[in-house]
């Protein structure tokens, strides 16, 4: 244990957790700059400009503000669940980072059933709002978790079975293996992604995507002009930060799978020298997870939101038969082929 | 990678049953309200259906599936007596649905379903099989238990056989989590195999084989285990009560003839004398305390523990004679137990509540038929010469005696007496009180009749010539 | 002995998590609790290189069923629930059998300990090299075939119990 401790291997461990976690927590707070700025220009506004050039400040002065921001817990609020739930919604979101690969070695650990552990881990994410709506004994937040659990239960049915497709082409459940089994081409310039060969599969997954992550047009469990704030109504400070932590990790978390899934993760074209060459992979991982957040973003400043009954209805009706048809037409042409 | 062999004649009957459950329900929103009893007609013909695919699959003897699945004589008697059991229930209910307004075709979904369940309990040679029968056919009892969704009563029955049922179940999972830790597998020959090779510490098998007869004690409900039966009985819906008084008691015999007689032979010394104790409890709680029953659908569950302590004196037995006098007699039971559960459901009338046995006084002068042939069912259930019941508990006690169990013998003769008076009180209510009903909302319709017809038939037939049927349950013990 | 030590941590976090599941008088503690026996269930499955199943008893039970769960427990009034008397007059019978249940258990198992051979636990580099999701898919579509198509039978009976017994009454049923 003690020779693990001082081993090489552990120390290139060490720098990799550092490495990845410094980045995502770093990115994570400049996507509100990004959010912000997007969102400004599509409503034809500048968006923050005062702190720093081009508003690049804002974040660093938001999260200043939320630390001496007054703590509240309400009343009647059950104390400890109340402290824990903003916790509960963070770790999970930040663990699914560990098996992320964002590159051919800038990977924590490639888990052979990676897939399934991040499937896992973002479950437990509905158990922050849950419980943080629950223990604010309020009204609007407790309507919005039950609206939440609901709707996340629902849409995790259809985001784990549109997965299988690909799975079934891919042949494995480690994120890693999954990027390779993309690597090769067709004809010499198409990449061999999984989003030409699953395209019904890649459109389940963005739109349950989005309603796991309870973005727009799915935000019926904080919806602000029916529910004021929904779950996190009551939440104020740095526990209100946590919460919007949480959320944009979770953004993350889903966007780096869908490239992952459906654009060959990491692989593109390698060239120039050797550190370059080092380096693209990453580079490309994180420009394809950039491409999804806009689009998110885009989403979040284009389309309204969904009536509850609709969001169940498509939730159960739509696309959870499509993404079973889904299973059902690969498993035939994978069995024939 | 080599896929299992497929062998679809040996499972057809389950096969056929869960097909036609899901065209029942799948049928039901095309179909008129007032054409729903037709559902039942399809459920009646799926289970005669069943039947005749007995036939394919009795040519297919053998272990299938992995050995999973096993095909005998054994299992084929069984499943003949499940197909009956839902073929009666099944003309049994159309009529009281459509009269209590619950004509909901999902109810013979459900039957169908926990029927195949017991098909697959019969037909099982592995632990973990047996479970999945197990839970398929519990599941649907309960809620078929619960099936009067606005009567308290119902809903009572439906939760405690629930509770309890779960509690059950879980004493056989650790059953077989046991054994699987202390033979390496859940197959029965292959314990078997293990049981008599290696040196197992005795006391772990008899540990995972005490709590798996736990289990099955109350699927069966035998005493002590017999608790919930009255007040599960009486809640439920008549016909329902008159399936759970003999489908799941028939599977739970079946899973543990097969379990403990091809599983644990080697240790018989351990588990016969629980068997003998429980089978000299039963007898002598369910016919004692059926005495004292003034409701008749509680007087029929006391009998029909009662009833279970005489089938397991055949257990105790543990020989070829005692599984087939086990055989017949459940055979025989179904068919009279049934019959009796029929005419309880034509005199309970709207609302399933005329169910005290006083409400029979004076049958007799009304309606002699009826009075008849229930006269019939509750002479069969007493075991007077010349009927079923008879003929069962004389097969019995022979094989009892045969095994040297004179006292069980002894026992089950004296019991047998004191439940003369409880059967013979309701005849005595027919036929010898002053009538204060006019029984003139007494409905019998069409495949009431029929069933009372064909369960009439069977126990007449069984009792006067018991020895064709016999000569099957014969045949059906040798393994 | 890392193993072993893991083994009996998480054995000991699910058995005391699932006393309290069942004595606590709050039902949302009860819930928290009935969440930690499952994460702890997982554990064990980890430690035995089972990976697919601790996964997917993370997805199923914590992320699926507990869910469902505490969202009923949310739509009933949790104070009642702490106020009202948590157990009948039964309860010292129920008390003395069960331990005596308890000791019975304890003592076969004690004396039977040498002879529990249990399957010798898959080193993971057997694991990575047939891979353990694999060796799941094999098992339930060769040698349990069977089991695995009639689990499906048992999982429609659940539903359209659950069907029946929540759909909406008719007229006749009130």
């Amino acid at each position: 244990m003690s020779e693990y401790l001082t081993s090489s291997d552990f120390m290139i461990l060490m720098i990799k957790i550092i490495v990845i976690f410094g980045g995502v927590m770093g990115a994570l707070v400049y996507l509100t700059w990004i959010e912000r700025k997007v969102m400004a220009r599509v409503q034809m506004r500048p968006g923050p400009t005062r702190v720093g050039p081009f508003g690049l400040l804002q974040p660093i002065a938001d999260g200043l503000k939320f630390l001496f921001k007054e703590d509240v817990v309400p009343a009647n609020a059950n104390r400890f669940l109340y402290i824990a739930a903003p916790v509960v919604s963070l770790i999970p979101a930040l663990l699914s980072f560990s098996v992320i690969p964002f590159g051919p070695w800038l990977q924590v650990t490639d888990l052979s059933v990676g897939l399934l552990f991040i499937f896992a881990i973002t479950s437990l994410g509905v158990y922050g709002i849950v419980l943080g709506g629950w223990a604010s004994n309020s009204k609007y937040p407790l309507m919005g978790a039950m609206r939440s659990s609901a709707q996340m239960i629902s849409y995790e049915l259809s985001l784990t079975l549109s997965v299988v497709g690909v799975l079934m082409i891919a042949n494995t459940l480690s994120l890693n293996q999954l990027v390779m089994s993309q690597q090769r081409t067709w004809l010499g310039f198409i990449p061999r992604w999984n989003i030409f060969l699953q395209p019904v599969a890649f459109l389940i997954y963005v739109v349950s995507a989005v309603a796991e992550t309870n973005r727009l047009p799915f935000d019926l469990a904080e919806s602000e002009q029916e529910l004021v704030a929904g779950w996190h109504t009551e939440y104020s400070s740095l526990k209100f930060a946590m919460f919007m932590l949480a959320e944009y990790a979770n953004m993350v978390t889903v966007s780096a799978l869908a490239t992952i899934m459906f654009f060959g993760g990491w692989s593109g074209p390698l060239v120039g020298p050797h550190w370059l060459k080092a380096a693209l992979p990453t580079f490309w991982f994180v420009s394809k997870i950039f491409l999804f957040i806009f689009f998110y973003v885009l989403l979040r400043s284009t389309i309204p939101r969904f009536r509850y009954d609709q969001l169940m209805n498509f939730g159960w009706k739509v696309l959870l038969p499509l993404s079973l048809a889904n299973i059902l037409a690969t498993s035939f042409v994978v069995a024939i082929s | 990678m080599n896929l299992a062999t497929i062998n679809i004649a040996a499972i057809l009957p389950t096969l056929v049953l869960s097909v036609v459950g899901i065209v029942v329900m799948v049928a039901e929103p095309f179909v008129g309200e007032q054409k729903k009893s037709n559902l039942g007609w399809l459920a009646f013909a799926g289970t005669l259906a069943a039947m005749l695919s007995l036939v394919p699959m009795a040519n297919n003897r053998g272990q299938w599936y992995s050995n999973l699945w096993i095909v005998d004589d054994y299992d084929v008697f069984l499943d003949f007596i499940f197909l009956l059991i839902a073929a009666i229930t099944i003309l049994t209910s159309m009529d009281f649905l459509r009269r209590e307004e619950l004509n909901h075709p999902e109810f013979y979904s459900l039957l169908l379903f926990a029927t195949a369940g017991m098909l697959m309990m019969a037909a099982s040679n592995e632990l973990v099989m047996v479970f999945l029968g197990l839970e398929i056919l519990s599941i649907a009892t309960y809620v078929m238990a619960g099936f009067r969704r606005a009567d308290l009563k119902s809903n009572e029955s439906a939760l405690k056989y629930f509770l309890l049922g779960s509690f059950s179940s879980a004493f056989f999972l650790y059953g077989i989590a046991l054994i699987f830790g202390a033979t390496g597998s859940t197959n029965l020959l292959a314990i078997a195999d293990a049981l008599r090779s290696s040196k197992i510490q005795i006391s772990l098998v008899s540990l995972s084989a005490a709590l798996i007869l736990i289990a099955l004690c109350f699927k069966v409900a035998v005493a002590p285990f017999h608790v919930w039966t009255p007040d599960v009985y009486e809640g439920a819906p008549t016909p329902v009560t008159g399936f759970m008084s003999v489908g799941p008691k028939a599977a739970g015999f079946a899973v543990l003839f097969r379990v403990f007689l091809t599983a644990f032979p080697s240790i018989e010394d351990r588990w016969g004398s629980a068997i003998w104790m429980v089978a000299a409890l039963t007898m002598i709680l369910g016919n004692v305390i059926a005495v004292v029953q003034p409701n008749i659908k509680r007087m029929l569950a006391y009998s029909s523990i009662a009833h279970a302590g005489y089938v397991a004196v055949a257990f105790a037995a543990t020989s070829d004679r005692g599984v087939s006098a086990a055989l017949f007699y459940l055979l025989a039971y179904s068919l009279m137990n049934l019959g009796a559960f029929a005419m309880v459901t034509i005199i309970s009338r709207k609302e399933d509540k005329l169910v005290n046995v006083t409400d029979y006084a004076g049958l007799g002068s009304k309606r002699p038929g009826l009075a008849a042939v229930l006269s019939l069912f509750m002479l069969s259930l007493a075991g007077v010469p010349g009927t079923a019941g008879f003929a069962g508990k004389f097969f019995i006690f022979r094989a009892a005696l045969e095994s040297r169990l004179v006292w069980l013998a002894i026992i089950g003769v004296v019991t047998t007496v004191i439940s003369f008076y409880y059967y013979l009180s309701v005849i005595v209510q027919m036929y010898m009180r002053e009538p204060h009903d006019e029984f003139s909302d007494v409905r019998l319709c069409g495949s009431l009749k029929f069933a009372l017809v064909i369960s009439a038939a069977g126990t007449l037939y069984l009792g006067l010539l018991p020895t064709r049927v016999l000569d099957w349950t014969t045949t059906a013990a040798l393994r | 002995m890392l193993e072993l030590i893991l083994f009996y941590t998480f054995g000991a976090i699910a058995v005391i998590s699932g006393i309290l599941v069942i004595t606590r008088h709050n039902v949302v503690h009860s819930a928290a609790f009935l969440g930690a026996t499952l994460f702890a269930v997982a554990g064990i499955f980890l430690t035995l290189h089972a990976e697919f199943v601790a996964g997917v008893q993370v997805i199923v039970y914590v992320g699926g069923i507990l869910v469902l769960f505490v969202f009923v427990i949310m739509l009933i009034a949790v104070e009642r629930s702490v106020h009202e008397r948590q157990y009948n007059k039964q309860w010292t019978i129920a008390l003395i059998t069960s331990a005596i249940l308890i000791v019975e258990i304890a003592y076969g198992l004690y004396r039977g300990r040498d002879s529990l051979v249990l399957p010798a636990v898959v080193p993971p580099a057997a694991a990575a090299a047939g891979g353990n999701s694999e060796q799941v898919g094999t098992a339930l579509y060769t040698s349990y075939l069977l089991p695995f198509e009639i689990a499906s039978i048992l999982l429609l009976v659940a539903i359209v119990g659950a069907v029946v017994l929540s759909k909406k009454r008719t007229p006749a049923e009130e």
